[in-house]
């Protein structure tokens, strides 16, 4: 049987540009998807395509089950979808937008206002309910167009970049909001420029290029291609670099690659904590004093690029307050995906906060290659 | 979240369909227009303004120079004119019409409405029945100004009414074709200059400012079959303000303008209608 999503061969040209050439999918009821892929890869395309806002060239979709071609308007029924851009009046106030839009997925007006007075509460717009949506914020409005989206509460959701724009409160709290729609049963398809956030809320991940689906799987299988774990060591002493190198190749399961300039060493392990502890103590023996040590798995930025050949390019980068050394030190990085992802793990908001991912740590690892 | 999904579920999406969704989500979307107009008053001041410039301009600068029927009496011209301006005003009203819905297919709201399960029509529906409540707004305001001035009707209540009824109806067919305009073009600024260029050869190729009769016999025949020139005709007509010693002109719509404005109003609408909703649901915003 399909998934609550099913796409086979969806095709849509503009003109010469072939944003679609040949997509499939096929998401599970109640799982997540999320849909990664560098600008102008095709992920909106795909989106309007499943969510009949485009007809496409060829191929043929499902969405709970109904045929996107041929019953439109059933599926329109089953849906919410939040696309890229708000779609909200700004004109309107917050509460008058929701209400409108519940009353268009024909709840009585009575419900309609009832359930968008617990929306307003539930994504902290209450104080503004009552202001014309001009007067937002980009992710205030932001959070409107979600809201909007979960009016009905629907099967199925798509979600076009939700939490490009919202801080990292905000985006916690909508990632507590999709787990808990997912915990219910909704299946979502979810696309993403923040790694991160797909690596925590999807079980599976598309990496779309092209118009083209270039891989798929589940975070820990797309790590997996891209290599194992390794040790990174950031010494003191630019004239100790030679001396580390050598006790690092004695661990190492490959070469030492060595960046001057930085300082950094790196080395492919296998062994995880156990020989990372072992690293330190006969670091600290030779006398080698060290800025930064860590052991580090691939993540998906590293998926990413490697498959796409070129980074994720962030619409937000305002928020890249953490630095590459945090996110490294961490320890555990990378089996995060081993929490079964929307089944409510749940970190504490603060060392979640501190994760968002950021434009300036990309860059870094970029240059150090 | 425990009460948030439990309204949700009750609410649920419950099967749609027919003419009363129709109706119903039509009225949802033109509370939502009304509410705009109501927060940006600007629109509708300006649209009143406009006619009622034109009403002052014409009755006090071509006032005495206009000759219609067989008297060049001011008043006479006044009462003739009156009509004309109403309806120029309903027709004028178009370029709104088209210019918000091409704002919306701009803000990416139209991909809002075109993923809910509401009636196809309804967003343009909605947007046709509050520029009607405006438009009517405006006649009120501009009818008012015109009987200040001196503008006088010499039948009964009733057939005065009637009058505004055909105008009004001019006014919501014209607006559909506003609608088609605003989802044909890109940019909202498009459809504002795009649904107003028309309306000058149309409203000025007619009898609304000049009688028709004195029109070189090219442009004279143009006019007399003129939807425009019908409705303003009938308006005359309702409103007994056909100025003495009038020759009605032997064109069919001339002679049964009442009757002929209708026809005129609906065939428009209709034809209109079914071209922007067709458009609206293939539109790619
Ligand atoms: N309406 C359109 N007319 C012409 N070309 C379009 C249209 N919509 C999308 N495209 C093109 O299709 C390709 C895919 O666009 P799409 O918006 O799906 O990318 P995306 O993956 O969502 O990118 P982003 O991450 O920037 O949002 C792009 O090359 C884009 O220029
Ligand atoms: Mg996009």
């Amino acid at each position: 049987m399909p998934g609550a999503i099913y796409a086979e061969g969806l095709v849509k040209t503009f003109g010469d540009v072939r944003a679609l050439d040949g997509v499939d999918l096929d998401v599970p009821e109640g799982t997540v998807l999320g849909l990664l892929g560098p600008n102008g890869a095709g992920k909106t395309t795909a989106v309007r395509c499943l969510t009949t806002l485009l007809t496409p060239d060829s191929g043929r979709a499902t969405v709970a089950g109904i045929d996107v071609l041929k019953h439109p308007n059933e599926v329109r029924r089953s849906i919410g979808l939040s696309g890229q851009f708000a779609a909200v009046d700004e004109y309107l106030t917050g509460r008058e937008n929701l209400q409108m839009v519940g009353q268009l997925y024909q709840m009585k007006a009575k419900e309609a206002k009832a359930r968008a007075g617990e929306l307003l509460d539930r994504f902290h717009l209450a104080d503004a309910a009552d202001r014309p949506s001009k007067t937002y914020s980009g992710g205030m409005r932001r959070r409107l167009d979600l809201a909007a989206a979960l009016v009905v509460s629907p099967p199925v959701m798509f979600m076009d970049e939700p939490t490009t724009g919202l801080d990292p409160r905000n985006r916690q709290g909508l990632w507590e909001v999709i787990q808990e729609l997912v915990a219910g049963g909704t299946t979502l398809l979810l696309t993403t420029q923040y790694l991160e956030e797909a690596d925590h809320l999807a079980h599976d991940i598309c990496v779309v290029d092209h118009g083209r689906v270039i891989a798929r799987g589940t975070s820990d299988q797309l790590k997996a291609r891209t290599g194992g774990e390794r040790v990174e060591v950031v010494v003191h002493d630019r004239e100790r670099i030679a001396t580390a190198s050598e006790v690092l190749r004695g661990f190492g399961k490959g070469e030492v690659a060595v960046a001057e300039h930085t300082r950094k060493l790196t080395v492919p392990v296998t062994g995880g904590a156990k020989l990372l502890a072992e690293v330190i103590r006969e670091l600290d023996a030779r006398g080698i004093e060290i800025d930064d040590i860590g052991l580090r798995r691939p993540t998906l930025d590293d998926v990413f690029i490697s498959l796409t050949g070129h980074a994720a390019e962030l619409a937000d980068e305002g928020n890249g307050a953490d630095t590459e050394a945090d996110t490294e030190l961490r320890p555990g990085h990378g089996a995060r995906s081993q929490h079964s992802p929307a089944a409510g793990s749940r970190r504490s908001p603060g060392a979640e906060s501190q994760r968002s991912p950021g434009a300036e740590p990309q860059r870094k690892k970029e240059a150090d290659k | 979240m425990s009460t948030a999904t439990d309204t949700a579920l009750k609410a649920g999406p419950r099967p749609a369909g027919g003419i009363r969704q129709s109706v119903r989500d039509s009225l949802v979307v033109a509370k939502r227009n009304l509410i705009r107009m109501i927060r940006i008053p600007e629109v509708v001041l300006f649209g009143l303004i406009q006619p009622v410039m034109f009403v002052i301009l014409f009755t006090y600068v071509f006032g005495g120079s206009i000759q219609v029927g067989g008297s060049i009496s001011s008043q006479d011209y006044r009462n003739f004119l009156m009509a004309g301006i109403f309806a120029q005003t309903v027709t004028f009203a178009t370029a709104g019409a088209g210019a918000g819905i091409a704002d919306d297919m701009h803000k990416g709201l139209i991909d809002r409405f075109r993923s809910l399960p509401m009636a196809r029509g309804a967003v343009l529906t909605g947007r046709t029945i509050a520029d009607l409540a405006q438009t009517a707004l405006t006649l009120i305001v501009l009818a008012g100004v015109a009987l200040l001035l001196g503008w006088r009707t010499h039948e009964n209540f009733g057939k005065i009414l009637a009058g505004f009824g055909l105008l009004l109806l001019l006014g919501y067919a014209f607006s559909w074709i506003g609608a088609l305009i605003g989802l044909s073009v890109r940019t909202p600024e498009a459809a504002t200059s795009g649904g107003l260029i028309w309306l000058f050869p149309l409203t000025f190729i007619s009898n609304a400012f000049v009688d028709s009769n004195k029109l070189p016999t090219f442009f004279r025949h143009i006019a007399e079959w003129n939807p425009f020139s019908t409705t303003v005709q009938a308006c005359r007509e309702l409103f007994g303000n056909l100025p003495p010693g009038f020759q009605t002109p032997d064109a069919w719509p001339m002679r049964h303008p009442v009757l002929a404005s209708v026809i005129w109003s609906v065939v428009i609408l209709l034809i209109f209608r079914t071209l922007a909703v067709r458009k609206y649901r293939s539109a790619a915003a």
